[in-house]
């Protein structure tokens, strides 16, 4: 019985297709990904998933329990972090958290070991409302009511917007020290730092999804050599390289351009031989170079 | 049921947590109490008067000075000059100009008749009714007795005439406030009943904490029993100490029985609580919520019979008054406060009030499932 199958789901907002045919499954224990930009559609599945809504067509089921039919059975057996915090603001850290354990019928004491590394983090406030905490405290005290039933499968809806790049690190953490538990986890981000972190990731665009694989392999999967480029003047660069009939593709990647080419990296030196500190090098591919590449054969294909 | 005792739990601690909310239970209705019972008085004294008297004889006289002995009226202008009185009715500075024509003595001895002119400033109806009302009620007494002084007989020896002497029952002084305070109760029971109960579910769904409540085996009834259960026992709390403030500062008379008043509160505010969740599933935001409730509340507020009589509407809006559930709650408080009514004469507002609760929550409760 495998914790998430998803089996050609597809959802429509009137004349907006919100998701399309998407399937994919995930393994016990397993940290899966839904990596794509905002408007991709992965609140979406999540909300489907978390039975808050329902599927135009397909059928899911979270660990053994159809969405639609048993969603009493899964609504007791998740942990659910909206991508918007969604705890009440007005009470303190301590009855938020207590009030979702005694609505789930159960104590903090009696699954305390489960929250305890990320509770004694946010312990020293827990007089403190909720509204008046920081944002990475927020997703940490949503994370631990999220986990104090003891879920079965943990939905993470974007847990990390908004988060500084510290407690992102720590989040990521303790994400993987709860998947050595056992538990499996359904997390979705727009950071492509992140996605590396996943045992396995569903990039998606537009309500698709263009691949489902291990980061590594993704990445493997690019064909072709990269080259990081820059100059002086990277405006004018970017154009001149866009310019040239021989680029298929060039994105700025912080300080560098990334760019792949169907022509021998040569001719592209000489094509840019006026730009002063001119340097090209190649580069390792990252997963967002994958990303890139597939939303632009996404969008040609369209 | 354990769930249902966890939410309460819950919803009372935020309440109270809440720095508006332990204001609007203790001292908003001590203040609405006291400054609307006040000023919610429809016996109007110093009503100002010109007098235009032309004739300037004793009887004249004699007709001012009853006038003011009512301690109705009080004098703004005499004068000889009508223009002067119309000029002021004008400049809204009186509300009546009382006009005695020249030769007002000298007809009333000679011809046994004679005519006097009211002109009422209609710009306050109520005002103006009342002002009409006091006046032609003095000056018929004054007409009474100058044909008893005329025809120099003492009243048993009169001509047949009628004699009418009124008594108020149920208030026998028309004390207004004996009135007032009881519908007063019936708008705040009404207040947290409808307003704070529809904002207090919608603040669940702007705040998204909808979102993370749903995905938990907490169950729709579940829900919304906590969230409504808690205004039920405030509002009712809030009746009682409204009840208590109104004993002690107007010692307000509780003739029946005020385990009536309870259960009839009691059932009125499922109603009150049932449109307040019908508001909060249609609405997205507390701000929509209290528009919506502000809407609907005046018009039942107005339309109640608390400041106006029902029976003093146009037809059509007394058949409107029938869906208003704040007219028979001000109804039934009045006849069990003040005459002492008991299970007979209540039992049929409270069936209407039954099927109300019932038809209210049931559409409420529809509604709730297709949107939640």
């Amino acid at each position: 019985m495998l914790p998430i199958v998803v089996e050609n789901i597809h959802k429509s907002f009137g004349d907006v297709k919100a998701l399309q045919n998407i399937s994919f499954t995930v393994e016990e224990g397993e940290l899966f990904g839904l990596i794509g930009p905002d408007g991709a559609g992965k609140s979406t599945l999540f909300r489907i998933l978390a039975t808050l809504l329902l599927a135009d067509k397909g059928t899911a089921s979270v660990n053994g329990s159809d969405v639609v039919k048993d969603y009493r059975t899964i609504r007791s057996q998740v942990g659910y972090m909206p991508g918007r915090f969604s705890l009440y603001q007005d009470l303190t850290i301590e009855e938020n958290l207590n009030f979702f354990a005694t609505i789930f019928n159960t104590t903090v004491e009696e699954n305390y070991d489960l929250i305890k590394e990320i509770y004694e983090q946010i312990e020293p406030f827990k007089k403190r409302p909720a509204g008046k905490l920081s944002g990475g405290m927020k997703q940490k005290l949503a994370l631990c009511c999220a986990l104090v039933h003891k879920p079965k499968v943990l939905f993470l809806d974007e847990p990390t917007t908004g988060v500084d790049p510290v407690s992102r690190k720590e989040f990521w953490e303790m994400l993987q020290r709860l998947k050595e538990k056992g538990i499996p986890i359904l997390v979705s981000t727009p950071y492509m730092d992140e996605a590396i972190l996943c045992d396995r990731v569903a990039l998606m665009q537009k309500g698709e999804i263009m691949m489902i694989n291990t980061p590594a392999a993704i990445v493997a999967d690019f064909g072709k050599p990269i080259w990081a480029a820059r100059a002086d003047n990277m405006y004018h660069l970017i154009r001149d390289i866009r310019a040239f009939e021989g680029t298929d593709s060039c994105y700025a990647f912080g300080e560098y351009l990334h760019v792949t080419l169907h022509q021998p990296v040569e001719e592209l030196k000489d094509h840019l031989k006026a730009h002063k500190g001119l340097i090209i090098t190649p580069a390792k591919a990252g997963i967002e170079d994958a990303f890139m590449q597939l939303m632009q054969e996404q969008n040609e294909a369209v | 049921m354990r769930t249902i005792l966890f939410i309460l739990q819950k919803e009372f601690l935020q309440i109270f947590r809440n720095r508006a909310m332990l204001p609007i239970i203790f001292i908003v209705p001590v203040v609405q109490l006291l400054v609307l019972s006040f000023a919610a008085n429809y016996e109007i004294r110093n009503l100002s008067v010109d007098i235009v008297d032309q004739d300037n004889s004793t009887w004249s006289r004699q007709l001012r000075d009853k006038l003011f002995a009512s301690g109705y009226f009080s004098l703004n202008r005499q004068t000889y000059n009508p223009k002067e009185a119309y000029a002021d009715l004008e400049a809204d500075k009186v509300d009546l100009v009382l006009t005695i024509p020249q030769h007002f003595e000298r007809d009333l001895v000679r011809e046994d008749e004679v005519k006097v002119q009211m002109l009422v400033n209609a710009i306050n109806g109520s005002k103006a009714g009342l002002a009409n009302g006091y006046a032609t009620s003095i000056i018929n007494s004054f007409n009474r007795q100058v044909r008893l002084d005329w025809l120099a007989m003492d009243e048993d020896n009169a001509p047949e005439h009628m004699d009418i002497s009124a008594r108020y029952w149920y208030n026998p002084d028309m004390n207004y406030k004996f009135f007032m305070v009881p519908g007063i109760l019936v708008v705040l029971v009404t207040l947290i009943g409808a307003f704070l109960s529809g904002m207090n579910i919608v603040k669940e769904k702007e705040m998204g904490t909808i979102e993370q409540l749903n995905v938990t085996p907490i169950r729709k009834h579940h829900f919304i029993i906590g969230k409504l259960l808690p205004f039920w026992i405030i509002a009712l709390f809030e009746l009682t100490f409204g009840l208590v403030v109104g004993k002690l500062v107007f010692n307000i008379p509780f003739a029946g029985n005020l385990g009536y008043v309870f259960l009839f509160a009691g059932i009125y505010l499922i109603v009150m609580l049932g449109m307040g969740l019908l508001v909060s599933t249609f609405t997205e935001t507390q701000q929509q919520a209290m528009f919506i409730t502000w809407f609907f509340m005046i018009i039942f507020i107005l339309m109640s019979g608390l400041f106006t009589p029902v029976e003093s509407m146009p037809v059509w809006a007394q058949k409107i008054t029938l869906f208003n559930p704040i007219a028979y709650f001000v109804k039934v408080i009045r006849m069990v406060m003040l005459k002492g009514s008991g299970w007979a004469d209540v039992r049929y507002y409270l069936g209407i009030m039954l099927v109300f609760a019932v038809v209210i929550n049931s559409v409420a409760v529809w509604n709730y499932r297709k949107t939640v």
